[in-house]
């Protein structure tokens, strides 16, 4: 990324209603130039919709979106400098590959021998050299992707948007492009808009990330600040999987902070929260930051790390469920205050799925660093 | 998710059950009658009411005169145009229909086939009563006639001479005014189906590219609703061609069609021999307009 | 209707020239109708200009018997037609459906023969036909027409055939296997199964014959013999030799006719239903 981090499409208080549906709510955010932005959410969040208002086939109820300084409101699709994947590729079936990835180029009046160099390019450049001739019916849907792609690039756009790119592929294949897409991006330099509903996706690929619900913004950061600190119960729900649990703030000072949350015990963090004491919060643990121990060996274990005091970060609970999925084991565990905690192990040698099973009482704790406390 | 044919041996009672009524029909109804007019066509008049079917081909050589060539020439050109002029008009519609909202669709469409459903002969007639010398298309001429007169008047010019109502009906415009009334639906309703199966984003990826609406429409939509061009072509083009009523009663003396020429053979001239080899030569004009239709078909197949 | 957000580019139908152009093209689908229908209440002779509301031409058209005669026996030969036409067509389309058999593709070929003939050669057909066969003239009604009705079935059930063929091709098998592996005959699976999953297209059919058979001019003017006239072929002499306002009348009835008939498809179909059938 050589380019400074000044932003190609500024979003201004956008809305986009469909008669009583408001799809999208008052949205407004940055999109730098040269970074890999992922609008992620579920579906019907709004996501898609913001993605067609920045090409130009949705218009905004109210609000504005510039693009690289130009105000595109009155700015028809076809003059506006960004260029889409379809999530259904859309790849002209009448056409060949040349004629589709020379189709752009060929409307703009580019001398015919540009268009061959640039059309060659292109498709060198997303691996599908040797399939010039191809019809498109006689392609597989991530060969049709890659034309997609090929036929955008093609065209030099300021800005690439993406459309549920990896959506219609198997999973393998999911994985794959997901690298070469993160690769491409880096090659060419172009911001890429990606919208998904699929958070691994947005995770490995994206510099930055917006989660998107009911048509607002939920939270915009880093793939591994999302993940780390979510800023409210949905992103931590969307976003990977976590246990939620409810509690009151009981301590709150710069450098530590404490939750009472029943059923679950005190929950102590090592730093503050800045939430109004006695309030209402949630505490999001993952998973994979809880300890799983016997019975009376935790506390031990505790001892020697000494980041809570006693007392804290500590629970008891009984095995209700386990899955093992190869590289982790997740167990659903019966707390004794009757709640449902979810812990995953890892699968350090073949043998560890082998130390717990049903119906075994266990204990566990967590890192004062772990817990994330949400205000909403 | 039908499954294989079943082969008729190892099911003859049902087979029979179910094949013998529509074939004994059609063999009785249609093939004999045909096959009738198809022998007629080689015989000649014997007397006031016998025919004799004597194998000759004076009939079909007295059809390649000049007179019905032309006839035969110009029934294509008034199909042709109104089949050119139903697609013009019909395009856009069809197109309104496929993107107009979800609730007004098929208010649109019901809007399309309602004439469908109507008597032909009241659709004629209901045109015709417009289009007479005291219809209101004359009125309505008229009243642009002072319009343009008044306008003269007001630059100082002299104004026009006072409106004579024109005679609309009658005439070679009539015929094809007529029949494009009567086939718009028959062209809308494929377009509309072949535009309505074309996948939206094509014509989103196209404009994306920096194409505008007409490059667009060029280039993505004919090509891609050629398939629903070529049915509503086809579907307009062949009962144009075979007009008999249209012409009949909205045409003057010199646009009568081969269907008016036919049955002028069978009433007023009672050459019946000659109105079977006329009647012939247009079915076998239909067959070859389907047997193009069909190589394009495949050829675009095979690409 | 007033949206202040800009046209997105597919918004075709809220472009000003687009919405013209269908409003222009309905105008003239339907005002010559509309004013045929206006006019058929005008107390005048002559057609243009409103002189004051009247019911008389209606009068004056059912008073008109051998009108009311032509629209009843147009009614009875359609009723008639379109049931033959049903049994036929279905019985047909299962037919083609179900079985391999030998001369099939000839079978098929012949049947789309009577939709692609030009009606001009099917009429004459029909006139040479029953004259060569003579073909009784003078039975009683409605034996008289006979021969209209056959040239209708004729023409009417290839119809039939394609609209329920069409739907058949959406027949799941395994459920005539179902009904039979659950002890049913081939007749009862035939009844109980097959029958329902056709019924859509045997309505959309049954509609389709019957307009055909009301709309038909040509055919049935060759066909008809000196006694018996139709709806169409009456109106067609009149229109030829003068045109007065009972046919105005008469024309507004059977346009009210279609209408309601429309009405009911739409409820038994939905709007989708009769649009496919096209």
């Amino acid at each position: 990324m050589t380019q400074a981090k000044q932003p190609i499409i500024q979003i201004r208080n956008v809305s986009k209603r469909f008669g009583k549906v408001t799809a999208v709510d008052n949205i407004s955010l940055d999109i730098l130039a040269g970074e890999f932005f992922v609008l992620l959410g579920p579906s019907g969040c709004g996501k898609t919709t913001l993605l067609r208002m920045i090409a130009g086939f949705e218009m905004p109820t109210e609000g504005q979106i510039i693009i690289d300084g130009q105000d595109m409101s009155l700015v028809p699709p076809n003059k506006r400098p960004v260029n889409m994947v379809f999530q259904s590729y859309a790849v002209f079936p009448h056409m060949n590959v040349t004629d589709n990835v020379g189709y752009g180029l060929r409307i703009s009046g580019v001398s015919k021998g540009e268009i061959r160099d640039r059309v060659a390019e292109a498709l060198e450049l997303v691996k599908l050299g040797g399939f010039e001739d191809r019809m498109p019916d006689q392609m597989s849907g991530g060969q049709r992707q890659r034309v997609a792609l090929a036929r955008s690039l093609v065209m030099r756009p300021k800005v690439l948007l993406l459309d549920e790119p990896l959506s219609a592929l198997d999973a393998k294949l999911r994985a794959q492009m997901q690298f070469e897409l993160a690769d491409l991006q880096d090659k060419v330099g172009i911001t890429f808009v990606t919208v998904t509903h699929d958070q691994d996706e947005a995770l490995s690929m994206a510099s930055r990330v917006a989660v998107i619900n009911k048509g607002e913004v939920a939270q915009l950061a880093p793939p591994a600040d999302l993940y780390e600190y979510p800023a409210n119960r949905f992103v931590a729900d969307f976003v990977g999987s976590v246990n939620i649990f409810e509690g009151k703030l009981t301590l709150d000072e710069p450098d530590k902070a404490a939750v009472d949350c029943p059923g679950l015990g005190k929950i102590y963090l090592n730093h503050g929260v800045t939430g109004p004491h006695g309030a209402d919060v949630w505490v999001a643990l993952r998973p994979e930051k809880i300890y799983l121990h016997v019975p009376g060996e935790g506390k031990a274990v505790r001892a020697a790390a000494q980041d809570a005091p006693d007392g804290h970060n500590l629970a008891r609970g009984t095995i209700k469920g386990m899955s093992y999925l190869g590289d982790i084991t997740l167990y659903e565990i019966q707390l004794e205050g009757g709640q449902m905690i979810r812990v995953s192990r890892p699968n350090l040698s073949r043998h560890d799925q082998e130390d717990f099973t049903w119906d075994d009482k266990v204990s566990m704790h967590w890192r004062a660093d772990s817990p994330v406390v949400l205000l909403s | 998710m039908s499954g294989a044919l079943q082969d008729w041996k190892s099911q003859k009672k049902p087979f029979a059950a179910v094949v013998s009524a529509p074939v004994f029909w059609l063999a009785l109804f249609f093939v004999a009658p045909m096959a009738i007019v198809w022998l007629y066509s080689f015989g000649q008049n014997a007397g006031p009411v016998d025919i004799e079917i004597s194998g000759t081909l004076d009939n079909y050589k007295r059809a390649t005169e000049w007179l019905y060539v032309s006839i035969f020439l110009k029934s294509f050109a008034v199909a042709a145009l109104t089949t050119l002029l139903c697609l013009i008009i019909g395009f856009p519609v069809a197109m309104a229909i496929t993107f107009a909202a979800p609730k007004w669709r098929p208010w649109l469409l019901l809007g399309i086939m309602l004439p469908f459903w109507t008597n032909l002969l009241i659709r004629t007639y209901a045109l015709m009563a417009l289009m007479g010398t005291n219809g209101y298309m004359n009125k309505g001429l008229a009243g642009l006639w002072e319009g343009a007169s008044w306008l003269r008047t007001l630059v100082g010019m002299q104004p026009l001479e006072a409106w004579t109502p024109v005679q609309l009906l009658y005439n070679n415009f009539a015929v094809v005014l007529g029949l494009v009334y009567v086939h718009l639906p028959f062209m809308v309703l494929p377009l509309y189906s072949a535009l309505d199966r074309l996948d939206k984003s094509l014509i989103e990826a196209s404009l994306d590219l920096g194409a505008g609406h007409f490059k667009t429409f060029m280039q993505i939509v004919v090509p891609l609703a050629a398939p629903g061009i070529v049915a509503g072509v086809m579907i307009t083009l062949i009962p144009a061609l075979g007009a008999y009523l249209t012409p009949d009663l909205m045409g003057g003396t010199d646009s009568q069609m081969i269907a008016n020429v036919i049955e002028r053979q069978f009433k007023r001239a009672n050459d019946w021999p000659f109105g079977a080899a006329l009647s012939f030569l247009l079915i076998y004009a239909m067959f070859i307009l389907i047997a193009f239709q069909s190589m394009r078909a495949n050829k675009v197949k095979e690409v | 209707m007033f949206n202040r957000t800009p046209i997105a580019p597919l918004e075709y139908t809220r472009k000003l020239w687009m919405r013209s152009w269908v409003g222009l093209t309905m105008l003239f689908l339907y005002a010559p109708l509309i004013l045929l229908m206006i006019f058929s209440f005008n107390d005048s002779k002559r057609n243009v200009v409103w002189k004051g509301f009247t019911l008389k031409y209606y009068e004056k058209a059912l008073n008109n018997d051998s009108l009311v005669e032509a629209l009843v026996n147009s009614l009875t030969i359609a009723a008639l037609a379109t049931n033959v036409s049903l049994v036929i067509g279905a019985l047909a389309a299962v037919a083609l459906w179900r079985f391999q058999f030998p001369f099939k593709g000839l079978v098929e070929g012949t049947m789309s023969l009577p939709i692609i003939v030009p009606e001009i050669c099917l009429g004459v057909a029909f006139l040479i036909f029953f004259a060569k066969v003579d073909w009784p003239t003078d039975l009683p009604w409605p034996l008289n027409l006979s021969a209209i009705t056959i040239a209708h079935i004729t023409f009417c059930f290839p119809f039939v055939a394609m609209v329920v063929r069409a739907r058949l091709a959406s027949f799941n098998k395994e459920e005539e296997e179902a009904a039979k592996d659950l002890g049913a005959t081939e007749w009862q699976a035939f009844r109980d199964v097959l029958l329902p999953h056709i019924r859509p297209a045997l309505v959309a059919g049954a509609l389709l014959a019957f307009t055909l058979s009301l709309d038909d001019f040509v055919i049935t003017f060759f066909t008809s013999g000196p006694d018996t006239i139709t709806f169409p072929v009456k109106v067609y002499s009149m229109v030829r030799f003068s045109v007065t306002p009972e046919v105005n009348a008469a024309s507004t009835i059977l346009i009210l006719l279609t209408v309601i008939l429309t009405f009911i498809a739409l409820k038994l179909q939905g709007v989708k239903g009769i649009a496919e059938t096209h």
